[in-house]
């Protein structure tokens, strides 16, 4: 079967091919038929990368080791989930997901604009084929995810114990579709710059694509996050690491593009800043899909080798050029001669937020090269720490809140000063009576935690007072009950309201940035049994080990061969809060120099810390455990493991463990204690959640029976008015 | 004053307030960063009370655990040159022998001295992620 | 490569191919440019009737003086009329050109 793989693969690139010829020969020579069928070699792309990952995917479920990538990245003891989402924790097989998803999403976004926007379609169709080839590429002359051994291997090396959590397993897919999307607004960017029609079709179109994009990246971001935060054993959620980075520039731009877009619908103008900044986009995005393959950048993700370096680089820089040389060359049909109207309205509010958006992205930019580019120009690469990101970010995520409090409240086109001195006076009052409760609660040390939650106030107020006066018109005009107001207002106006309740989700992901950061307790402790330590107003205390040892095969959540922990209780003043039990579980190990099945190589593979937490909108108590392995007895028990168990009775050396892990409850060494109080640290997600549904509501269709009615109703009385009036 | 003539000076204005703080941003990275060496780079140009980031592997057979210390060595992916670091804060659960880590370093006397919980360790390539440094923020 | 695999990918090949190719023995009439135009119009139809929306909703609740919203509204109102006019004019282009078709016979001129 991997030969249908490999041959499916070739045949899409055929595919690949075959659509940009047709679809670039039916648009320069008018001809629709062959528009049309450039524009089915998509859907069919679409289907032979489907037919391929079924291959590999029905591999891995299958425990087929004859494929080198079920081989490498999955076991017997491997749980169904994850041995199902195995297939993009490798190079092989992720770009090979990349492209299927790319393929499905182009074909989606084609299918939606069937019959509109025909020669900027057609371009983008092309531009789509030519990335969707250029993975499927890679994959089959550099990592080909049917590549075989024979004969097969009898057992897989496993899929690494960190990935096996479930928004580690979703975030993978959600990336590549933020990253994939990000693509669609850049072929259709660059397909509307070569036709030269970059007008009001374009943007409306290009717009949802981007809307759509922002909103999966966004949710892969805050998953990677997630992850990042209750897997590992470090306690935090983002490090300014340059994978990490490289998925927010893209996220940045996008949101910068959401805003300006809607400037460029309303007024003509802006056409060479969004053309920019949707090309932009799309580059960084291949941007940070190079960061995680090559190993260009000294990055803790060290994901695949150099090799892909190369073709990456150069994909980036024709993307660069070619969009320099676009829209260059087009900026006579991308200049315009509309003005704003005013400096006090809701557009230069816009355009501010794209600035500090950008600005935003530039640092990042700049952090994150670093390296590069102090190489290039001092000949040695140093790079900057996490200190210098906050430094720039703080102060720009500050205003960017503020902005997203001013602008729900600020009219379009003009707004009044008088009407808007008005309109500001709850919100502020909001952040003033926030600053007042917050100063008579002892805060006053840190100063932008303390700006923030002020600002965060400012927004929710203003956002707040939107919905409550909107409410109240809808209600007083249809004399309906306030909930149902509510419902028919954000029904009919959903890009307005879905863009309102996104702000309050970025400032209470703010507030919990806040909170986390600035007023966090940690300690790192060594506690021997019986002891206890104060922090954060908690007292925590060690009260009993515990172990515990699972057979190799067994089908357990995470396949720990041994799990070393402890039982910690938490009181506050005396009265209990919550226990927490964090352990660490070591795993099978598949390196060579320990002898397979001996006890060493049983609990040899790399360990991994099952933090646990204790959570509520107030705050988290997070606890993780690092327990002595180094212990002599329990060394000496390893060795003398090794030493007599048998290589062949297998069962055996899980006795040894047990033995181990006896050993370990009834003696137990001082365990280091990874400790931390973070308040409000939950209103990151619930935050993250609410920007999600935010960008949902907006994404989804305004019902056409409203627009219609409404529309054609008014503009006829509005056009036999105007013209009686001239 | 015409408009043409305000929007002008109002984008003078806002170019060199970018300019400006564009200006300020790289001159504090280069100010701020630390350099990247490999461990014969460190050995050849080290100053004392200078932080690196050292980047290399992690010797076979000089991993040891102290109480709270722990020391290793850390030699040049591709040559013999090594370097002794010791480290004190957490360990990432990748470490062991043989393992690409990164650590920020100071040369003390004769000793490179790590600076806390600044070790990261990453995972061997064909896996595809590896947990970060330990730094409480 | 198995036979069934063989077989597998025979069929998808000519799947594929089927797809791709329905088009092509189609032999559509080219559209012309007007097309294209009444499109771009019908977009910036939508967008300026979004524009109405939002200027009214912003008056209702208070964002505008009234005498910032009677300018606004008679801005927006004179640029959706024109719009409107352009679309009709090309409406009526359209019919004229499908009229002398139908009678004349004739294919209508593309370029």
């Amino acid at each position: 079967m991997a030969s249908l793989g490999s041959g499916a693969l070739i045949f899409a690139l055929v595919v690949c091919a075959y659509g940009i010829g047709a679809s670039v020969y039916g648009v320069r020579n008018d001809e629709d038929r062959w528009i049309e069928s450039g524009r089915r070699a998509v859907y069919g792309l679409a289907l032979v990368l489907l037919v391929a990952f079924i291959v590999i995917e029905v591999a891995f479920l299958k425990n087929d080791y004859g494929f080198n990538t079920v081989a490498d990245t999955s076991s017997a003891t491997t749980p169904l989930f994850y041995r199902a989402a195995a297939v993009w924790s490798s190079q092989e097989g992720s770009l090979l997901v990349w492209a299927l998803l790319s393929s499905l999403w182009s074909s989606l976004a084609l299918f939606l604009v069937k019959g509109k926007m025909r020669e900027v379609a057609a371009y983008a169709a092309a531009i789509l084929l030519a990335f969707d080839g250029f993975f499927i590429a890679l994959a089959i002359f550099y990592a080909n995810p049917f590549n075989t051994t024979s004969p097969k291997p009898l057992e897989g090396a496993g899929l690494d114990p960190l990935l096996r959590f479930p928004a580690m397993i979703i975030h993978p897919p959600m990336i590549y579709s933020g990253y994939t999307l990000c693509i669609v607004p850049f072929a259709f960017g660059m397909g509307a710059l070569i036709a030269r029609r970059v007008d009001t079709e374009w943007i409306t179109a290009t717009r949802r694509f981007a809307l759509a994009a922002w909103l999966f990246l966004g949710v892969g971001i805050v998953l990677g996050a997630l992850w990042s935060y209750s897997e590992l054993g470090w306690g935090g959620y983002w490090e300014w690491d340059p994978v990490e980075n490289a998925a927010l520039m893209p996220w940045l731009m996008m949101t910068a593009f959401l805003h300006s877009a809607m400037i460029q619908e309303k007024r003509g103008m802006l056409k060479v800043w969004n053309s920019s900044l949707v090309l932009a986009a799309g580059t960084l995005a291949i941007t940070g899909t190079f960061l995680v393959r090559s190993g260009v950048l000294s990055s803790i993700h060290a994901f695949g080798g150099a090799t892909l370096g190369v073709p990456f680089v150069i994909l980036i820089g024709l993307m660069i050029a070619c969009s320099i040389y676009l829209v260059v060359s087009r900026r006579e049909q991308l200049s315009s001669s509309h003005r704003l109207d005013s400096l006090f309205s809701r557009e230069s509010v816009f355009l501010l937020n794209n600035i500090v958006l950008v600005g935003l992205c530039f640092v990042i930019f700049w952090g994150t090269f670093f390296p590069l580019i102090s190489e290039m120009a001092t000949g040695q690469a140093a790079s900057v720490g996490a200190p210098w990101f906050d430094r720039y970010t703080v102060p720009l995520a500050l205003i960017l809140v503020l902005l997203s409090g001013i602008g729900p409240v600020i009219a379009w086109r003009k707004a009044s000063v008088a009407n808007v001195k008005r309109n500001f006076a709850t919100p502020v009052l909001a952040a003033l009576a926030t600053l007042i409760v917050l100063l008579a609660l002892g805060v006053t040390s840190k100063l932008f935690a303390l700006v923030m939650f002020c600002l965060a106030a400012f927004t929710i107020g203003s956002v707040t007072q939107e919905l409550w006066r909107g409410t109240r018109v809808r209600s007083n005009a249809t004399g309906q009950v306030p909930p149902r107001a509510l419902l028919g207002l954000v029904g009919r106006n959903r890009r307005r309201y879905g863009g309102y309740m996104t702000h309050v989700g970025i400032a209470m992901l703010f507030v919990g940035v806040a909170g986390s950061s600035s007023f966090m307790h940690a300690a790192e402790p060594r506690l021997s049994v019986g002891k206890s330590i104060d922090i954060g107003g908690y007292r925590m205390k060690y009260i009993r080990p515990t172990a515990s040892v699972t057979a190799k095969n067994d089908a357990a959540e995470t396949g720990a061969t041994l799990d070393l922990g402890a039982v910690l209780r938490v009181s506050k003043k005396g009265r209990y809060v919550t226990t927490l039990r964090p352990s660490e579980g070591y795993y099978d190990s598949d390196e060579a120099g320990v002898p397979p099945e001996s006890v060493g190589h049983l609990i040899a593979g790399t360990p991994v810390s099952h933090v646990t937490l204790s959570s509520n909108p107030l705050r988290n108590v997070w606890a993780a455990i690092e327990p002595d392995l180094q212990a002599p007895k329990l060394q000496r028990i390893i060795a003398a493991g090794n030493k007599t168990i048998p290589i062949d009775k297998p069962e055996d050396g899980m006795i040894a463990l047990a033995v181990l892990a006896r050993e370990y409850l009834a003696h137990p060494q001082a365990a280091k204690f990874n400790l931390r109080v973070q308040p409000l640290l939950m209103w990151i997600w619930i935050g993250a959640i609410i920007v999600a549904a935010g960008g949902l509501i907006a994404l989804s269709p305004t019902p056409r029976t409203v627009v219609r009615r409404v529309s054609v109703r008014a503009a006829r009385r509005r056009a036999e008015s105007g013209l009686a009036r001239a | 004053m015409n408009p043409a003539r305000k929007r002008t000076i109002r984008l003078t204005v806002a170019l060199s307030a970018a300019v400006v703080l564009a200006g300020a941003l790289i001159y504090t990275s280069f100010s701020a960063s630390d350099p990247t060496v490999s461990p014969s780079q460190l050995i050849a140009q080290a100053v004392p009370g200078r932080h690196y980031e050292l980047t290399g592997k992690v010797l076979a057979h000089s991993v040891r655990h102290e109480g709270e210390v722990l020391d290793f060595s850390v030699k040049d992916r591709a040559g013999e040159a090594a370097v002794p670091v010791r480290y004190t804060g957490e360990v990432p659960d990748p470490f062991k022998e043989g393992r690409e880590v990164v650590v920020t370093v100071e040369k003390q006397d004769d000793k490179y001295v790590a600076e806390r919980n600044s070790l990261i360790t990453k995972c061997p390539s064909k896996y595809k992620t590896a947990p970060p440094k330990g730094k409480p923020y | 490569m198995s036979p069934l695999a063989a077989a597998l990918l025979i069929m998808l090949i000519a799947t594929v191919a089927a797809i791709v190719a329905g088009p092509l023995s189609v032999l559509k009439r080219r559209q012309p440019p007007r097309h294209a135009m009444l499109a771009e119009l019908e977009a910036q139809r939508e967008a300026k009737y979004r524009d109405i929306r939002d200027a009214e909703l912003d008056h209702e609740m208070g964002k505008h003086s009234e005498q910032d919203y009677e300018e606004i509204a008679s801005t927006l109102r004179s640029e959706a009329v024109e719009i409107l006019n352009r679309i009709e004019a090309l409406q009526r282009e359209g019919e004229e050109e499908a009229r002398a078709e139908a009678a004349g016979g004739e294919p209508p001129s593309t370029r």
